[in-house]
């Protein structure tokens, strides 16, 4: 049963970390460099889900992919069934929940990217796709690393919005912290106990490589700092 | 205009809190060689850079290299940095810190084939004498290499301009002048116009082939460095040529027939003879006097052709260098510099009665921005 929820976990935090990599580079990149007067509106959007609690986050997009709402129904007539209490329906609900942790830490360290390198770029005829990947990410790459950590670490913890929105179906969105849930209401301690020792251990030693890398001086691209 | 100059006619408002908005508001053009924009910090140098970079974008005017239009506020034309062909050396150098000096050079020569970038890379690292830092990143090589690096990256793109914003301020004179002789190698096989910013006057004296002086947005004066310095019109031309004495004064009358007129510098009764210029004596007018170009007497000085010999006392006499700086007071306090050895042979200390001589010729009348902007 640990071992099902486990690779569940792991598969959801995989898939939801990806995908962030691949909306949070451009979004951060975004917040980073626009000069849109709009932009505090959508940075208080992307941060909304930190202080907003889980069940909140997941009964809107519970009631944002049922039968009820548009895009439910354009799902379910695409794929034959709903996204409510499946897989699929965490990857989305665990996507919007763990955005600012990966675009946070992605903006502030595009953002902290020196801009006269920038103009230098431009002015040694650089378009600007091509002073994002040389210039860019490669300066900004330790926030892009905590970005995809942070984010992969904060899915792997995640609960209410998986209660809320996958229930508690073993193989399918039982996941780590619904099974130590599951066995705290069943009284059974001693799994409970090993189950949460294994998710701590897990988180401790993902943020510990992270910090880790992070003091090593080879990760330390500035070369004179 | 000649095919390659660069012309530069442009407008640009800055509206700040109340009272102190600013307007850049120039016209000029720029050949090959090196032309210096001198000005004091203000006056609107980096802003002008940017805009001629496309950094920055004026309110009105026109911008074009030769033929090609970068910017042109009537058609709505503005081209993007990136395909303005002008190599910009901004003060900070902005190099690449994550990349070795040779991938900084070879970053603008993407669209090359790799050995014709290699081929380029390798003649310009040459040019500038840094083949040995080629593996190094700037984090690892010294202020002066960092500075050659920079300037190989920028020229190895062939610009069909360079602009350069201050970029040797911080470094020794002698690292300096050796950078500068290999630009200008450089720049005698490639012939570009090179616009090269500085608030520094002795640069202006060891390398330009003309200059723009820039005075609170405006260009006050422009042309041959000699024709500029020998008969400065405005004061920011007064201070980059040495004029270490300027006085505002009166004109109070007019001798045609001896090509001098007499002035009063103003808050005082001193009156002093100057070469006569054509001026409108209800408005105050600038004289500025070297310090080198005064003579100093210890006894009154008789049969001399000079028309102001002044009478006064030293008020602190300082040496810097080989230089010692008197200054003397007339009923205004004069700058007068000496040699060490004149001083000692005139017994001269701080309270000695002295003549000051200055020839008419050595006065020089600077007018007002107003005024030579509508001559």
């Amino acid at each position: 049963m640990i071992t099902q929820a486990l690779t569940l976990t792991l598969r959801l935090a995989v898939v939801v970390s990806v995908i962030l990599l691949a909306i949070g580079l451009p979004l951060a990149y975004w917040l980073a460099f626009s000069r849109q007067r709009w932009k505090f509106f959508v940075e208080a959007v992307v941060s909304l889900p930190i202080v907003l609690p889980p069940t909140v986050l997941g009964f809107y997009v519970l009631v944002a992919i049922g039968p009820l709402s548009p895009v439910g129904r354009w799902y379910q007539a695409l794929t034959g069934h709903s996204l409510a209490f499946t897989f699929e329906g965490l990857v989305v609900g665990s996507v919007f929940y763990s955005l600012p942790f990966a675009v946070q830490p992605m903006a502030a360290s595009f953002s902290s990217v020196d801009r006269k390198l920038l103009d230098a770029s431009a002015l040694l005829g650089a378009s600007a796709w091509r002073t994002f990947w040389r210039i860019v990410l490669p300066l900004g790459l330790p926030g892009v690393v905590t970005g995809f950590v942070l984010s992969f670490a904060h899915t792997l913890g995640e609960f209410g919005v998986v209660l809320m929105i996958g229930g508690n179906i073993p193989g399918a969105t039982q996941t780590v912290s619904i099974l130590i849930y599951d066995q705290v209401q069943a009284l059974d301690y001693a799994a409970a106990n090993r189950t949460a020792l294994l998710l701590l251990a897990l988180c401790f030693a993902l943020l510990t490589i992270l910090y880790g890398l992070r003091r090593r001086s080879a990760w330390n691209v500035w070369g004179w700092k | 205009m000649l095919d390659d100059d660069l012309g530069v006619r442009l407008q640009k408002r800055f509206p700040r809190n109340g009272d102190s908005a600013f307007t850049l508001d120039v016209g000029f053009d720029v050949s090959a060689g090196f032309t210096i924009l001198f000005g004091a910090s203000g006056a609107g140098k980096t802003t002008l850079l940017d805009c001629v970079a496309g950094l920055q974008t004026p309110d009105d005017g026109s911008i074009a290299i030769g033929g090609t239009v970068l910017f042109d506020a009537q058609s709505r034309r503005n081209v993007p940095p990136n395909r303005r062909s002008v190599g910009y050396l901004l003060q900070s150098l902005a190099l690449f810190p994550h990349m070795t000096a040779e991938q900084n050079i070879q970053y603008g020569l993407a669209a090359l084939k790799n050995s014709e970038r290699e081929a380029r890379c390798r003649e310009v690292l040459e040019s500038f004498r840094i083949a040995a830092l080629a593996q190094r990143r700037p984090g690892e090589i010294s202020g002066g290499e960092r500075q050659r690096v920079a300037l190989a990256r920028a020229l190895v793109t062939r610009p069909r301009v360079l602009l350069l914003d201050e970029p040797l301020n911080a470094l020794d004179a002698v690292t300096k002048a050796r950078i500068v002789d290999d630009l200008r190698a450089w720049n005698n096989r490639h012939q570009i116009p090179i616009l090269y910013v500085t608030h520094d006057r002795e640069e202006v004296f060891t390398f330009a082939d003309a200059v723009i002086v820039l005075e609170s947005g405006r260009v006050v004066a422009q042309g041959l460095p000699h024709d500029v310095l020998s008969r400065p019109q405005s004061e920011t031309v007064a201070q980059l040529a040495g004029f270490e004495n300027i006085f505002e004064c009166s004109a109070i009358g007019l001798h045609a027939e001896q090509g001098t007129m007499t002035c009063r510098i103003n808050g005082s009764a001193l009156q002093i003879e100057v070469p006569l210029t054509r001026v409108d004596p209800s408005q105050p007018l600038h004289v500025g006097i070297r310090a080198g170009d005064i003579l100093l007497a210890s006894v009154a000085p008789q049969g001399l052709s000079a028309r102001n010999v002044l009478y006064g006392s030293i008020n602190c006499l300082e040496q810097r260098d080989m230089t010692v700086i008197a200054k003397v007071d007339c009923g205004v306090e004069f700058e007068v510099h000496l040699t060490p050895g004149a001083r000692q042979s005139l017994h001269l200390e701080t309270g000695s009665k002295v003549w000051l001589v200055v020839k008419t010729y050595s006065c020089h009348v600077l007018q007002d921005r107003d005024r030579f902007s509508s001559d």
